[in-house]
C-alpha cells in the first residue's frame, strides 16, 4: 500500500465515509453495459445454478437451473444465457465509429459486462472453458448458440487480463481503484460492504453500513459461491422438491416458482447494487485517456466480431504454447507500463504518489531560456533550459528522463537538482525550426508546471520466434495438429 | 574448484548434449569460469555468443575477458543509446556496435538479452549465457534461436525474475514465461548435466555456513577461506565519542567487527517503507564505520588494506529506500558509498555490507518482502561484515505471516522457502 492510500484510508475510518483516491474516472463505463450476477452450486466445479443478467437495471432477466447437476439442463440454461449474451453483442456491432478515419472499421460500440466481484470472472472463465468446446453433433449434443456463447466468454475473460481494458469488470475491483475505505482488502471484496463505505444508506456512517452489509440475510453473498446456510436451509430442500415432483405437473411448476423466488431473493439485491455502482461511476468524469483505451477494446471486438463472422478466429486452445505465453506476456506489460503512466498523467491525485517518492515534481517555473541552443553535437539542435522552483521532495538523478502532462510530446531531461530547484533541458515537441520555439510549447517563467518519469509513448512489441521455431530449450516445435474441439471434450467429466 | 571448471568445460566442450548447467553460490568464482570458458574456447578457433543479463554486467565481463586475454578480439554489441564504459573502451581489442554484422571478425560477441532478443540472423555453434537466474523464460526463447549448445551460469539462489503484470494463467505450464530461465531449461530437458561450484571465495566462514544453510539448504557449500584468514581492524578511536547514541553504534561495529555479524535492533515500531529512524541510523553506522578508519586483513592482503568508501555498501528492498538513504549520506564522508536495491547489488562484491531488513517496521510480510533471494543478496555481499539494521519484532511479525501463497499443480517446489530462510536468518542474527 502507498503511503497516499494508506492515509485516504485513515482518513476514511476517521472520517466514517470512502475517500476518493482518484480526481477522474480511470473506467469507461459503457452506456448500455450487461450486468450479470451468476450463482454457481457449491461442490461443484462449474455448475451454474443461476443468473441475472440484462442491460437496464428494471428489467432483470432470470435464468435458473431446475437441476444444476443435470447436464442436459444445464446447457439448456447455457443456452438461453446464450440468447441474451450473444443479441447484446451483435448488437454492439450494430453501428460504424464514422469518425475513427482511415481505412479501419470500427464499431461504434462494444459490449462490457459488468460481475459483481472477482469470482464472477472466474466463473466467466470455466463457463467459456466447459462451453466453447462443445459440439451441436456427436456425443452429448448442445443448442448451436452454446459454443458460441463459450468463445465469447472465453474471449472476454481474457480481455480482463489486459491492463486497462473495460470489457470485462469485477465491480468490486473498479470500485477499489477509486475508492478507499477504512476496512480490510478482503473485505472490500464484499460488495455490500464496499459500497456502505462509499454510499451508506441515509443516516448512517461507512462502518456502521459495512457492519449491517456482512448479514448474509439482509445483504446475500454477492456470487458465485451462495451463502451455506441459504445452501442447507433453503437451497437443498427446494431442489429436493423440484427433483421429487418429476412426474406431476402441477406439483413441478410450483417446486419451480419456489425455487426462482429462492434464488431471485439471493441475487437481487447484488443486481441493485451493481447498478447502484455504475450510477456511482457514471458521475465521475471520465479520464482523458479513457476514451482512446475503449477504442483499443473496439478494436479489438470489431476483429473478433468480424474474424467469427467469417469463420476466421483463431482457435482458443486450451493452454497457451511457449511462444503464444511470451508474446502474450510482453504485449501485457507493455499495456501495464501505458495504463499506469495515462492514469498519472490524466490525474493529478495518481501523480502525487510519484511526487511523495521523489520520482515527480510540481512547482513554478522561475528561469527559462527557450532559444538556448546545443552545438555539440553533429547538428546544431533546440535544447531550451528551465529551472522550476518545487517544494516537493525530489529524489531525481541527473539525466533522468521526464514528461509533463500538460507537453506530453515534449522530453526534459534533468539537468541538476538542488534542495529548492530542478533545471531541466527540454527536447522535441517545439515545432521545426532549429532557434525558435513553437509559441507556448516552452513553459513560461512564473507557469505551473509538474515533470513525472512515465510516458504513454508506444513501445513496440518485442520479437519471437516463430511457433514452429520453437527453440530445444523451451520443448521444440509443439505437435503440428491445429487445435480444434473433438468428441472427447464432450465427455469430460465436470462438463 | 580447478578439477570443477575442467569438468565442466569437458561437458560443455565435448559433442554429446545440448547445454551444461553451472549453479553457482555467492561468490564461488563464477566470473572466472566464464572468463576461462570463453577464452578456452575462443583459442581453440570457435566463434562464442556470450549473453549477460545488464549493461554493467556485459561491461564488467569484457574488461575481465580482454585483461585476461590481451589478444582476443571482443565485440560488444549494444543498443544505439549505449555510451561505451572507460573499461571497456580502454582495450583496444574490443569493438562496439549495433550491428551484428560488425562482429564478423571477433571471436568472441557479447551483448545483454534484450539486445541479442533483436538480432534475427547469424547462428553461433555454442554461447555462454551468464546469471541465466536472473533471465526470464520468454527472454531465453527470444535469444535461443541463435545457439546450438549453451553453458548455462548463476547462482540459484538469488532474485527470480519477475513482472510489472500477475496474471496465474500459465502457472504449472513447464514453459511458464515467469520462471527463470534455467527452470523451464531444465522442465524441458531434465538430463542436461548440473555442475556446482562448491567454495565460496567472497563469504567469510563466518558467514558461508549460514547462508549456505540458510538459503542453499540442499546444495550446501564452504568458505574457501579459513577463519584466520579474515580479520577486520579499526585503526582510530572515533572522533568526539561519549554520547550514548554512539555508544550503541560502536558497540553493533564491533560486534560486526568481531563476528562478522551484527543486528543493529531498533525500538519495535510499525512505520512507513522509508522509515525516518532506520534511515539515520543506517547513515550514521556507515558514517561511524568510516571514521573508525577500518582495515582488512584477507588472503588478498595479509598486511591489511583499508576499507575505503568504494568498499562498503548499503541495500534496502525498494527504491525510495535506497533514495532516503543516499540523501541522509550525501554530504558526509559516506556521500560516495554505493547505495542500492537487492536487485541491482546482485553479483557485487564488498568489504563491509549494511543492509536495512526488508521486513523492518512492516505490519505484514508480503511475498515480495519474504522472498529468499532478496534476503540472500543482501546477506551475501561482503567479505568480512554485514551489519542488519531492523525494527524489533520481525520474529513476531514471520510467526503471525507464515506464507499463504496459493499452490498451483504441476508447479515445482522452490527452495528454500523464504519464510523459513527468514527464520533461520534471523535466529543466527540475534544469538551473534
Amino acid at each position: 500500500m502507498s503511503i497516499l492510500t494508506a492515509l485516504a484510508r485513515a482518513e476514511a475510518v476517521e472520517s466514517g465515509r470512502a475517500q476518493p483516491l482518484t480526481t477522474v474516472r480511470h473506467t469507461h463505463i459503457a452506456e448500455r453495459p450487461l450486468v450479470l450476477v451468476p450463482l454457481s452450486l457449491a461442490g461443484e466445479a462449474a455448475a451454474p445454478l443461476a443468473a441475472i443478467v440484462g442491460t437496464e437495471p428494471d428489467q432483470p432477466r432470470l435464468l435458473v437451473v431446475a437441476n444444476p447437476r443435470d447436464r442436459t439442463q444445464r446447457f439448456d440454461f447455457v443456452a438461453e444465457l446464450a440468447r441474451v449474451v450473444l443479441s447484446y453483442v451483435d448488437g454492439c456491432a450494430r453501428s460504424v465509429d464514422t469518425g475513427a478515419g482511415g481505412t479501419k472499421l470500427r464499431y461504434a460500440e462494444a459490449p462490457q459486462v459488468i460481475v459483481p466481484n472477482r469470482g464472477g470472472i472466474e466463473f466467466v472463465r470455466l463457463l467459456g472453458r466447459s462451453t466453447r468446446f462443445r459440439r451441436p453433433f456427436g456425443p452429448y449434443p448442445v443448442h448451436r448458440t452454446v459454443p458460441i456463447l463459450g468463445q465469447w466468454l472465453t474471449f472476454l475473460r481474457e480481455r480482463a487480463d489486459h491492463p486497462g481494458s473495460s470489457m470485462l469488470l469485477a465491480m468490486t475491483e473498479v470500485l477499489g481503484n477509486h475508492w478507499a475505505t477504512g476496512q480490510s482488502g478482503l473485505e472490500d471484496a464484499n460488495l455490500a460492504a464496499l459500497l456502505g463505505w462509499i454510499d451508506p444508506p441515509g443516516g448512517l456512517d461507512g462502518a456502521a453500513a459495512a457492519a449491517l452489509a456482512e448479514d448474509p440475510l439482509r445483504s446475500p453473498p454477492a456470487g458465485p459461491s451462495t451463502d451455506p446456510t441459504f445452501d442447507n436451509e433453503i437451497l437443498a430442500p427446494a431442489l429436493a422438491a423440484v427433483a421429487r415432483s418429476d412426474s406431476d405437473d402441477f406439483a413441478r411448476e410450483r417446486a419451480l416458482a419456489a425455487l426462482t423466488a429462492a434464488v431471485a431473493d439471493q441475487m437481487r439485491p447484488t443486481w441493485d447494487l451493481t447498478w447502484q455502482a455504475v450510477r456511482l461511476l457514471r458521475g465521475r468524469p471520465a479520464g482523458a485517456s479513457v476514451e482512446a483505451r475503449w477504442a483499443m477494446d473496439r478494436d479489438v471486438f470489431t476483429m473478433y466480431h468480424m474474424a467469427l463472422a467469417e469463420g476466421t478466429a483463431l482457435p482458443q486452445p486450451r493452454r497457451d504454447s511457449a511462444v503464444a505465453a511470451a508474446g502474450r506476456l510482453d504485449r501485457l506489460e507493455r499495456e501495464q507500463a501505458r495504463y499506469d503512466a495515462q492514469r498519472a498523467l490524466d490525474d493529478p491525485l495518481v501523480m502525487a504518489e510519484f511526487r511523495l517518492s521523489g520520482e515527480a515534481f510540481t512547482g513554478t517555473v522561475v528561469a527559462a531560456s527557450p532559444n538556448r541552443v546545443d552545438t555539440s553535437g553533429k547538428k546544431a539542435a533546440l535544447r531550451p533550459h528551465i529551472t522550476v522552483q518545487t517544494e516537493d521532495p525530489v529524489r531525481l538523478e541527473p539525466g533522468a528522463l521526464l514528461v509533463s502532462p500538460a507537453r506530453l510530446a515534449q522530453q526534459a531531461m534533468v539537468v541538476s537538482v538542488s534542495s529548492v530547484d530542478v533545471v531541466l533541458e527540454l527536447s522535441k515537441g517545439m515545432g521545426r525550426s532549429t532557434k525558435q520555439p513553437a509559441p507556448g510549447s516552452v513553459p513560461e517563467v512564473g507557469e505551473r508546471v509538474t515533470y513525472g518519469p512515465v510516458t504513454d509513448a508506444y513501445q513496440p512489441p518485442g520479437r519471437f520466434p516463430s511457433r514452429d521455431d520453437t527453440p530445444w530449450t523451451h520443448g521444440g516445435p509443439p505437435p503440428a495438429v491445429e487445435y480444434g474441439p473433438s468428441d472427447n471434450d464432450a465427455a469430460e467429466d465436470w462438463s | 574448484m580447478t578439477n570443477v571448471i575442467d569438468g565442466i568445460l569437458r561437458d560443455f566442450g565435448s559433442a554429446a548434449g545440448r547445454g551444461v548447467v553451472v549453479d553457482s553460490p555467492p561468490g564461488a568464482g563464477k566470473s572466472t569460469l566464464v572468463v576461462r570458458a570463453a577464452r578456452t574456447l575462443a583459442e581453440a578457433g570457435e566463434r562464442l555468443m556470450v549473453v549477460a543479463q545488464t549493461n554493467e554486467q556485459v561491461d564488467d565481463l569484457i574488461d575481465r575477458l580482454a585483461t585476461a586475454a590481451p589478444t582476443l578480439a571482443i565485440g560488444r554489441l549494444s543498443a544505439s543509446t549505449y555510451v561505451p564504459a572507460q573499461r571497456v573502451i580502454k582495450h583496444g581489442t574490443v569493438t562496439v556496435s549495433g550491428a551484428v554484422g560488425d562482429m564478423a571478425a571477433s571471436a568472441v560477441t557479447i551483448g545483454t538479452a534484450a539486445k541479442w532478443a533483436t538480432v534475427t540472423d547469424g547462428s553461433w555453434e555454442r554461447a555462454i549465457v551468464d546469471e541465466a537466474y536472473q533471465m526470464r523464460s520468454d527472454m531465453l526463447l527470444r535469444v535461443a534461436g541463435r545457439f546450438s549448445r549453451a553453458l548455462f551460469v548463476g547462482d540459484p539462489g538469488q532474485l527470480d525474475p519477475f513482472s510489472v503484470v500477475a496474471v496465474e494463467r500459465w502457472a504449472g505450464l513447464s514453459w511458464d514465461p515467469m520462471q527463470s530461465a534455467v527452470a523451464v531449461l531444465l522442465r524441458h530437458n531434465p538430463d542436461l548435466p548440473v555442475h556446482r561450484l562448491p567454495v565460496s571465495w567472497r563469504l567469510p566462514p563466518s558467514a558461508a555456513e549460514v547462508v549456505s544453510s540458510a538459503f542453499y539448504p540442499f546444495t550446501p557449500f564452504e568458505a574457501g577461506t579459513k577463519p584466520a584468514d579474515r580479520r577486520l581492524e579499526f585503526s582510530a578511536r572515533a572522533l568526539g565519542g561519549g554520547a550514548r547514541h554512539d555508544a550503541a553504534l560502536d558497540e553493533t561495529l564491533e560486534t560486526a567487527r568481531r563476528t562478522g555479524w551484527a543486528l543493529h535492533e531498533l525500538p519495535a515500531r510499525h512505520t512507513v517503507r522509508t522509515d525516518r529512524e532506520a534511515v539515520a541510523a543506517i547513515a550514521d553506522l556507515v558514517t561511524r564505520l568510516l571514521q573508525l578508519g577500518p582495515v582488512a586483513y584477507s588472503e588478498h592482503a595479509p598486511d591489511g588494506r583499508p576499507v575505503t568508501v568504494d568498499r562498503v555498501a548499503v541495500g534496502a528492498a525498494h527504491r525510495d529506500q535506497v533514495a532516503a538513504i543516499r540523501q541522509a549520506l550525501a554530504g558526509t564522508v559516506a556521500a560516495d558509498v554505493t547505495v542500492d536495491t537487492a536487485n541491482r547489488l546482485q553479483g557485487r562484491e564488498y568489504d563491509v555490507t549494511v543492509i536495512l531488513h526488508p521486513l523492518s517496521g512492516r505490519r505484514d510480510a508480503s511475498a515480495f518482502h519474504l522472498e529468499a533471494g532478496r534476503l540472500c543478496v543482501l546477506a551475501s555481499r561482503h567479505r568480512h561484515a554485514c551489519v542488519v539494521v531492523a525494527r524489533a519484532g520481525i520474529a513476531e511479525l514471520l510467526d503471525t505471516h507464515p506464507s499463504a501463497e496459493p499452490v498451483h499443480l504441476n508447479v515445482p517446489v522452490r527452495f528454500p522457502d523464504g519464510w523459513e530462510a527468514n527464520q533461520a536468518m534471523l535466529a543466527h542474527l540475534s544469538s551473534s
